[in-house]
């Protein structure tokens, strides 16, 4: 039988404010335990919480970038459960009245195709503390520095058909948020996490299968591993008579597994009812107008204009889209090159990616800066080098030998355009080499590269590469 | 000089005649006193008074003074004040500090108002008699067998004692009203959002408000005065302009439309309670107010519904005393599952335990539509209720609560009579307006308390037919024998 595979994800984006949803505390990452939580976090008698507006701010943006409805007026809820790193006994979240609902994002498959994935639903909410099992010799620490974190929890639809296209999916939501400069996307600290629904069903079949919850996706490899995991584990299942029960499963890195951690009979029942200490979020037409006036170009936008305006091949406009990082050194390059898009495209793409991933850097540690990629590429476009020369300039810089007019000038790298000088050495080239001379004049004109060989070696690399080709031509077969 | 209200009392300090320090020296050494007979104070803040006093007295000095300070008062212990223990009347919190004073606390002592100490109440300010206090029963000054009413109800014996001229208190389904009437005081439940709740303990989130108790309404103008307006520290509290309430205290209420409900008179009223408040309406109406018999169709529903929405926000609201940041916790626990549910076993008292699993029952999968949905929809109705009957009169008027205070004990095995003890009171707080109770008239010696109740933000007509009437009656001059 041939199987179909369903999922959902449910993406957790911490939100880049200042202080808490619901309190003045700082959100700062990585502070001593508990020094970052007021009363109001820490659930004390009598204090109540007072929403931070910002939040409601980028949730309005977030919609807006998915093309999706902002509630007019939306209704925080208590979910009600008991843990120790959750003080209240309650989570503040956003039930049946989400902020944001019904948007789309479209990812590109690997066939290059676009595809549409349905966003259910964001709504805002507070995050949890932490748990600390280990150093407290069997008992639990409880660090509620995190405890009124702003997340904004992302539902799509189950829209996607495989462990890749969730992956892509992911990705493309971490680079919509980081482009809207709302979660600053640090996956290792837990500022944008994944929890993904997942079932099979025979293909053809419009009823959905049971469906598993994974927890603790933390990586888009992991996404992608655990879900390929879990579709095969419930494909074999089937298949071998058994059923899919419903149930929350953990993604264990180490084995490569998911594993059982609730079933549906032991899953909370939250009791969620309205939060009566906060009014309905009331959003008018004026705030959502205001908060347009601030989006960014988005991903796709810019996409479509590196295509269409700058001429770029799909691929490379894709690959220079896909993080706002890449988008903003890439036109920061462009800008310092005067303009020269797809030169900065071709160099950006072929010598700074290669170099990035060879030293496993991200783009923003690049020891070249856009600076000097456009500098670069401005001494290409002047032919004050050939491309050979942009290449060795490109490596001395890397190596943080200084920027590339430095470059040039230290290793006299100054690509040589003088055509009487480049004259000259074509002629020795001719003179030197007779026999060759007859045997490409009788018919082998595969020689002229020999020609070219002999030219640029003499002038040690820096002849102009389109000069020497057209004085030879002239003086091989004009002559 | 304990006699005193709190405008004599202002007056004095104004004058010179009196330093806040000789009151409130007076004020402790009458509650070592008599507060062992009454228990209405769970903590007595000597030192704390004392500095409190001098500090007050150097501002009376300097000119710098306003109405309140240097006046001694008793905080219900349910407001949070920081570094003094809150303990909410329950043994959850018996050991509970609080690092922050909460706003009425933190409004008051601003104005200068002296702080002596903290109120007995019911566990949590569930309960309608003060008997479910982890400190032990409140007795009613006027009859030290009967019950002062609740929840705060060490707030309103100890004004009724003249330990203090005010107290705060809070009124939840008539915590204020209802114990005003039976120790025969003063009590307002303001509006909903009127004063914040920023600090207090929450009970019932909709429906707890802060307000304040003395025993004429002129003196619950100076201290509404103290407590009210916004808070930026509570997003439920209202930007509404606080006015003076002590100006319009005289303005004549001749053509004043007094609306009486129907249902206040019906079955379960004291012959007695139902003659006094009779009584109240025709000196009303002897001084000009015109009585118009009104409906509240759907009152019966408000008990019900009432008895579905506060056990619903306590049962979250009390969540977070798990015994693992703060408050008590059982000793030691094998595991999680242990030190949750000992904790709280031993953390809460029986009515507290009974008002979670209830609420818990009313929100749970399968039950939220018959039971919070249904009575929110019946809170609408209430309300609409009262909306209609103040489109047609000013106020309404009715007794407080069906009877005088009851013997200690006498309903303490009785959850369903402890509640009627609140039917006439708790609309008022699902509707979110407020309510004034003010003394009426006596039963067997035991106090019978008017309530008034008025429009959104109307606590300055409420307060100005209250002071009419005290104007004209002296029941809120009585002193309970012993307490003279």
């Amino acid at each position: 039988m041939k199987w179909e595979t369903v999922i959902g994800l449910e993406i957790h984006a911490q939100l880049a404010t200042r202080t808490k949803i619901f309190s003045g505390a700082p959100t700062a990452y990585g502070a001593e335990p508990n020094t970052q939580a007021c009363p109001v976090d820490l659930g004390m008698p009598g204090v109540l919480p007072v929403l931070n507006r910002e939040v409601v701010r980028m949730a309005i943006k977030f919609g807006l970038a998915v093309g999706a409805r902002i509630a007019p007026r939306s209704v925080f809820a208590r979910k009600n459960y008991f843990y120790p790193d959750l003080p209240k006994g309650y989570q503040i979240s956003q039930y049946d009245l989400p902020i944001v609902e019904g948007g789309h994002l479209d990812i590109e498959l690997e066939d290059g195709a676009s595809k549409r994935i349905g966003i259910t639903r964001a709504h805002l909410e507070e995050d949890a503390g932490k748990s600390l099992h280990e150093d407290f010799h069997g008992m639990t620490g409880v660090d509620l520095n995190r405890a009124g974190t702003p997340l904004m929890e992302i539902v799509s639809e189950p829209d996607l058909r495989s462990p890749a296209e969730a992956a892509a999916y992911m990705k493309k939501l971490h680079a919509l948020v980081r482009y809207l400069e709302i979660c600053d996307g640090n996956m290792q600290e837990g500022s944008f996490r994944c929890d993904a629904n997942v079932s099979v069903r025979p293909t053809g079949q419009e009823a959905f299968g049971t469906r598993a919850e994974l927890k603790n996706l933390n990586s888009f490899r992991f996404v992608e591993r655990a879900l390929e995991y879990e579709v095969e584990r419930q494909i074999d299942l089937l298949e071998s008579g058994g059923e899919v029960v419903q149930e929350t499963r953990l993604y264990d890195v180490d084995q490569g597994v998911t594993r059982s951690m609730r079933t549906k009979e032991e899953a909370n029942d939250y009791r969620y009812f309205p939060e009566p200490d906060l009014l309905p979020v009331e959003v008018d037409t004026a705030l959502v107008e205001e908060v347009r006036e601030t989006l960014p170009e988005l991903p796709d936008e810019k996409r479509r204009r590196f295509e269409q305006e700058d001429g770029l091949p799909a691929y490379d406009a894709g690959v220079l889209t896909a993080t706002r990082e890449m988008a903003d050194y890439f036109e920061h390059a462009v800008s310092e090159s005067g303009g020269f898009a797809k030169r900065t495209a071709n160099l950006l793409m072929s010598e700074l990616l290669a170099y990035l991933n060879k030293d496993g850097l991200e783009i923003g540690a690049s020891p070249v800066t856009p600076e000097m990629l456009g500098t670069l590429v401005v001494r290409v476009e002047d032919e004050t080098l050939s491309s050979r020369g942009a290449k060795d300039v490109f490596e001395a810089m890397w190596a943080g030998e200084g920027g590339p007019d430095e470059i040039i000038e230290k290793k006299g790298l100054k690509q040589v355009t003088d055509t009487s000088a480049i004259e000259a050495l074509v002629d020795e080239a001719i003179a030197n080499n007779p026999k060759q001379l007859e045997q490409y004049r009788a018919g082998k004109e595969k020689l002229f590269g020999f020609f070219v060989g002999q030219v640029m070696k003499a002038s040690g690399g820096k002849a102009n590469p389109q000069q020497v080709n057209e004085l030879l031509k002239q003086k091989l077969d004009g002559s | 000089m304990h006699q005193k209200t709190v405008a004599e009392v202002s007056a004095a300090l104004h004058a010179g005649e009196i330093s806040s320090r000789e009151l409130t020296d007076a004020l402790l050494h009458r509650i070592e006193q008599f507060d062992p007979g009454l228990n209405s104070l769970i903590t007595v803040t000597a030192e704390q008074a004392r500095a409190a006093a001098d500090a007050a007295d150097a501002r009376l000095r300097s000119g710098e003074a306003g109405p309140l300070t240097g006046v001694p008062l008793i905080h219900k212990d349910i407001f949070c004040t920081d570094g003094v223990a809150t303990t909410c009347g329950s043994r959850m919190l018996e050991s509970f500090q609080a690092p922050y004073d909460a706003t009425v606390v933190r409004r008051l002592a601003d104005a200068g108002a002296v702080m002596l100490g903290k109120a007995n109440m019911d566990e949590f300010a569930m309960g309608s008699s003060n008997e479910t206090s982890y400190f032990g029963p409140v007795r009613n000054p006027w009859d030290l067998d009967a019950v002062p009413g609740g929840s705060s109800g060490g707030s309103a014996a100890a004004v009724a004692a003249r330990l203090a001229p005010a107290a705060t208190g809070t009124d939840t389904g008539g915590s204020i009203r209802q114990p005003a009437a039976l120790s025969g005081i003063c009590g307002l439940k303001p509006t909903y959002g009127r004063v914040s709740r920023y600090g207090m303990v929450a009970f019932a989130s909709s429906l707890d408000q802060a307000g304040p108790f003395a025993r004429t309404a002129e003196d619950l103008a100076l201290l509404l005065g103290g407590m009210a307006g916004l808070d930026e520290r509570d997003s439920t509290s209202v930007d509404h302009v606080v006015p003076d309430y002590s100006e319009s205290l005289n303005r004549s209420i001749k053509g004043l439309r007094i609306g009486v409900p129907r249902e206040f008179f019906g079955e379960g009223l004291d012959a007695d309670v139902r003659s006094r408040v009779e009584g109240a309406l025709q000196v009303l109406e002897g001084e000009g107010a015109e009585l118009v018999e009104v409906q509240l169709p759907n009152m019966e529903l408000a008990l019900p519904a009432y008895y579905v929405i506060a056990p619903a926000e306590a049962s979250s609201n009390l969540a977070r005393y798990d015994g693992v940041r703060f408050g008590h916790r059982c000793a030691q626990p094998q595991d999680l599952e242990d030190l949750y549910k000992r904790s709280r076993a031993e953390g809460f008292g029986d009515e507290v335990q009974r008002r979670i699993l209830v609420g818990t029952y009313a929100l749970s999968a399968g039950y939220y539509d018959a039971y919070y949905r249904k009575a929110q929809q019946v809170r609408r109705l209430v309300s609409e209720d009262f909306r209609q009957a103040l489109e047609q009169v000013d106020v309404l008027a009715g007794p407080t609560s069906p009877t005088p205070a009851f013997g200690l004990g006498e309903r303490a095995d009785d959850p369903v009579q402890m509640y009627l003890s609140d039917i006439y009171t708790l609309g008022v707080n699902l509707a979110g307006l407020p309510g004034l109770s003010v003394p009426a008239g006596f039963s067997r010696g035991r106090p019978v308390g008017l309530q008034l109740i008025g429009g959104y933000f109307d606590e300055a007509r409420l307060l100005n037919v209250g002071h009419k009437y005290q104007q004209v009656t002296d029941w809120h001059k009585q002193v309970p024998e012993g307490f003279e």
